[in-house]
């Protein structure tokens, strides 16, 4: 196994105690982090003047495999995730079929160990089919090795089957993950609704189509006592009732992804349909309140709900093309230009909502750079500007509202369990 | 002066400057229409492909009419008889049309945002004859050329628009022309039919019809699709009537010399009543006529831009 000695970078690991970047060496030997390495080293990264960090964890992606392989594998999702300095992606059940059963996780985790250049841990379904009627063989896809069950994509649409998938999951060490889209209120949308879906005529989804099921979601599990992670908070009406819940100690959790801090619905001008994503981007407002549940530990996480689609599938009329952005590539980059760089949140937080607190949330012993974890690191660089080009990614899918834009913050190179994955230092 | 843009896709990329064109140069349109030989060289070797996604017998009888006035070559193709129904994309459609030649394709789509889909990729002007609940604007234009017929002018008119505004592109297009040629427009509907955020883009919504159509020179009419009433946006259609119809006793209160508009077709006795419909005030059928007239207009400032 190889000996990797990162020298010269400042290490920074939100898991551990508090502080400032330090200026030390990363030892790397079969495939663990070790206080020094048994002999030469077979590869020495000079990090000078870049940071170290934990690999990035994922709690939200979507890698399309199996049923989808046109919009994106897990070889080719994983790529982009390691591009994107992501160590582990835990990847959501709406493939075809459903991951609703153990079978469909032992495909996923045997091809992501011959094909994966990233840790794939899967999300099992809800229920069957993700029809949001019987519940899905929860127990053995455990065994299995699911890391927590969602009907992502869809709502689980009645609190009944909500409060018994959290209540059955439960002894099973499974957080359930919970898609909030009140669909009687979303139904027909296609934007956020306000005054850029009167402007361009579309059919608006209210903010209240997500937090409505936000505050049910909170009450189930201040009621049965048990986890419930809300994904991708958009709005600032969530935002507010997951911070109350947290207060009243609510055993609740909460992700954003970038593109809800890094656009508006205003992006949806011009009928862009890169900008066509659920929930909806939303006002500036709602923008400035997810900054504001990251700043103050409401939001949990950063998440990307990377969710590749072919340009035919976007290259439609804005109500025909499909839902959701590629994330892998970008998240990264848009967090720390936008987050970090402006003040907002403590390089520290910033990296804690895209490691130790995901790996909290899946129940997961990873985001760590202690001596015995699992060699997941970042090395990033935080000063050169680098320009988002579609024409780079790995992802199999191309569609980015970013494109063209200018970040700060750049995986430079990614190590999954000491093997590099993404190397743009040799 | 011209247009400053390939396509009319929608009034919100107008200027007030580019509406006056189109006003005044539908002027000149008009008398072609009245003389004894409607025939003008405008277009002479020109094609025009009238391509419908919903079917409108009016609108697109006015573009072809005002095709054919100005020499044209005009085609239609209809949504039953062309490939979309075949699964073929909306571009792979409109880029096969416009690889034969076309020089102005108008459209009418059941999505907004479909026109601006397609006009940057084929180089036909393309004219939008109605997106989803987006825009109608030769619509509006019409009514504006109307308006200024009748009334002089628009600066300073009191427009009352009353109806389903939260579906209708007719309503969207003539708001954000009105506003632009400093109308103040007064809406009214029941408050399931208006869309998000109209004040803050420029209109006043009020509670009641009265109030919308008090001391208003314009009163205009939208059609109501029946149809909404199986999602519950409103109760049934005698209780639409009674609080949303613009029946005399409304006419009442609008100024004397107030017209009445209608985009057509109208639900009679629903939106308004058949003596309003056709009562002297009612310019609805000049509506028509002016139909032609704008849409000769359009097409005529599109083309010539194409030949500088
Ligand atoms: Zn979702
Ligand atoms: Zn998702």
């Amino acid at each position: 196994m190889m000996r990797i000695a990162i020298i010269n970078g400042r290490v920074l690991d939100p898991s551990q105690a508090a502080g400032e970047p330090v200026a030390k060496p990363v030892f790397i030997e079969d495939g663990r982090l070790v206080a020094k390495l048994s002999g030469d080293a077979d590869r020495t990264v000079d990090a000078d003047g870049l940071f170290v960090f934990p690999g990035l964890i994922d709690a939200h992606c979507h890698l399309r495999d199996p049923g989808y392989e046109y919009k994106e594998d897990i070889a080719s999702g994983t790529a982009s995730a390691a591009r994107g300095g992501f160590t582990t992606v835990a990847c959501m059940p709406n493939t075809l079929p459903v991951c609703d059963h153990a079978a469909l996780v032992h495909y996923i985790r045997d091809k992501a160990v011959r094909q994966g250049k990233a840790r794939v841990l899967p999300i099992g379904a809800v229920s069957k089919g993700q029809q949001g009627q019987e519940l899905a063989e929860i127990g053995l896809m455990a065994e299995a090795g699911i890391v927590a069950i969602s009907d992502d994509g869809h709502p689980v649409e009645t609190a009944d089957l909500m409060r018994k998938a959290m209540l059955y999951a439960s002894p099973f060490n499974l957080t359930v993950i919970s898609h909030c889209e009140d669909m009687s209120l979303a139904g027909g949308g296609h934007m956020n609704e306000g005054t850029w879906s009167t402007r361009l005529g579309l059919r608006g989804i209210p903010d209240i189509a997500e937090s409505i099921m936000v505050g049910r979601d909170c009450q189930i599990a201040g009621y049965t006592g048990l986890p419930v992670h809300i994904a991708h908070v958009s709005c600032r009406a969530s935002v507010r009732l997951i911070r109350e819940a947290k207060a009243r100690g609510v055993p609740v959790s909460a992700e954003t992804c970038p593109h809800y801090f890094a656009l508006t619905e205003q992006a949806c001008d011009g009928y862009n349909t890169m900008a066509k994503m659920n929930p909806p981007l939303r006002t500036p407002d709602d923008v400035e309140a997810i900054i504001e549940g990251l700043a103050d530990g409401t939001i949990d996480v950063i998440a990307t709900d990377h969710a590749p689609h072919h340009n035919d599938e976007k290259d439609l009329e804005f109500a025909l093309a499909s839902n959701g952005i590629i994330g892998f590539e970008t998240a990264f980059g848009l967090g720390y230009t936008l987050l970090v760089r402006t003040g907002r949140l403590s390089l520290r937080q910033f990296l804690a909502a895209m490691t130790v607190n995901p790996a909290r949330i899946l129940r997961q012993p990873l985001g760590s750079l202690a001596v015995g974890a699992p060699a997941d690191v970042l090395v990033a660089d935080l000063e050169t500007p680098w320009t988002v080009a579609r024409s780079q990614m790995r992802s199999k899918s191309r569609n980015t509202p970013f494109e063209g834009m200018t970040l700060a913050g750049r995986p430079v190179m990614t190590i999954c369990e000491g093997r590099i994955t993404h190397d743009e230092l040799c | 002066m011209m247009l400053n843009q390939k396509d009319l896709l929608g009034i919100q990329l107008l200027s007030a400057d580019e509406i006056r064109l189109v006003l005044d140069t539908a002027e000149t349109m008009k008398h072609v229409i009245s003389a004894s030989s409607k025939k003008t060289a405008h277009l002479q070797g020109k094609s025009v492909i009238t391509l419908f996604y919903e079917n409108s017998t009016r609108t697109r009888l006015s573009f072809e009419l005002a095709a054919k006035y100005m020499g044209a070559a005009s085609a239609n193709v209809s949504a039953s008889s062309s490939s979309v129904n075949k699964g073929e994309s909306l571009i792979d459609t409109v880029r096969t049309i416009d690889q034969m030649g076309t020089d102005l394709l108008i459209m009418r789509h059941p999505q907004s945002g479909a026109p601006h889909l397609i006009a940057s990729r084929v180089r036909a002007s393309v004219i939008n004859a109605g997106d989803g609940m987006n825009e109608h604007p030769t619509q509006a234009l019409l009514d504006l050329f109307t308006m200024r017929a009748r009334k002089g002018g628009l600066a300073g008119l009191q427009v009352a628009i009353v109806g389903d505004v939260m579906h209708s592109r007719v309503a969207r297009s003539n708001l954000w022309a009105l506003i632009k040629m400093g109308a103040t427009v007064r809406l009214a509907a029941p408050g399931t039919l208006l869309p998000p955020g109209l004040d803050s883009l420029g209109a006043i919504v009020c509670p009641t019809v009265a109030d919308a159509v008090r001391g208003a020179d314009v009163v205009m009419g939208l059609r109501i699709q029946l149809e909404r009433m199986q999602k519950a946006l409103f109760p049934s259609v005698s209780e639409y009537a009674r609080f949303y119809a613009v029946d005399e006793s409304m006419l009442q209160l609008a100024r004397k010399d107030a017209i009445i508009m209608h985009p057509g077709p109208c639900n009679h006795g629903i939106e308004m009543p058949t003596l309003v419909y056709d009562s002297d005030q009612s310019v609805i059928q000049e509506q028509v006529t002016n139909g032609v007239a704008v849409r000769m207009a359009i097409m005529f400032l599109l083309s010539s831009r194409r030949n500088v």
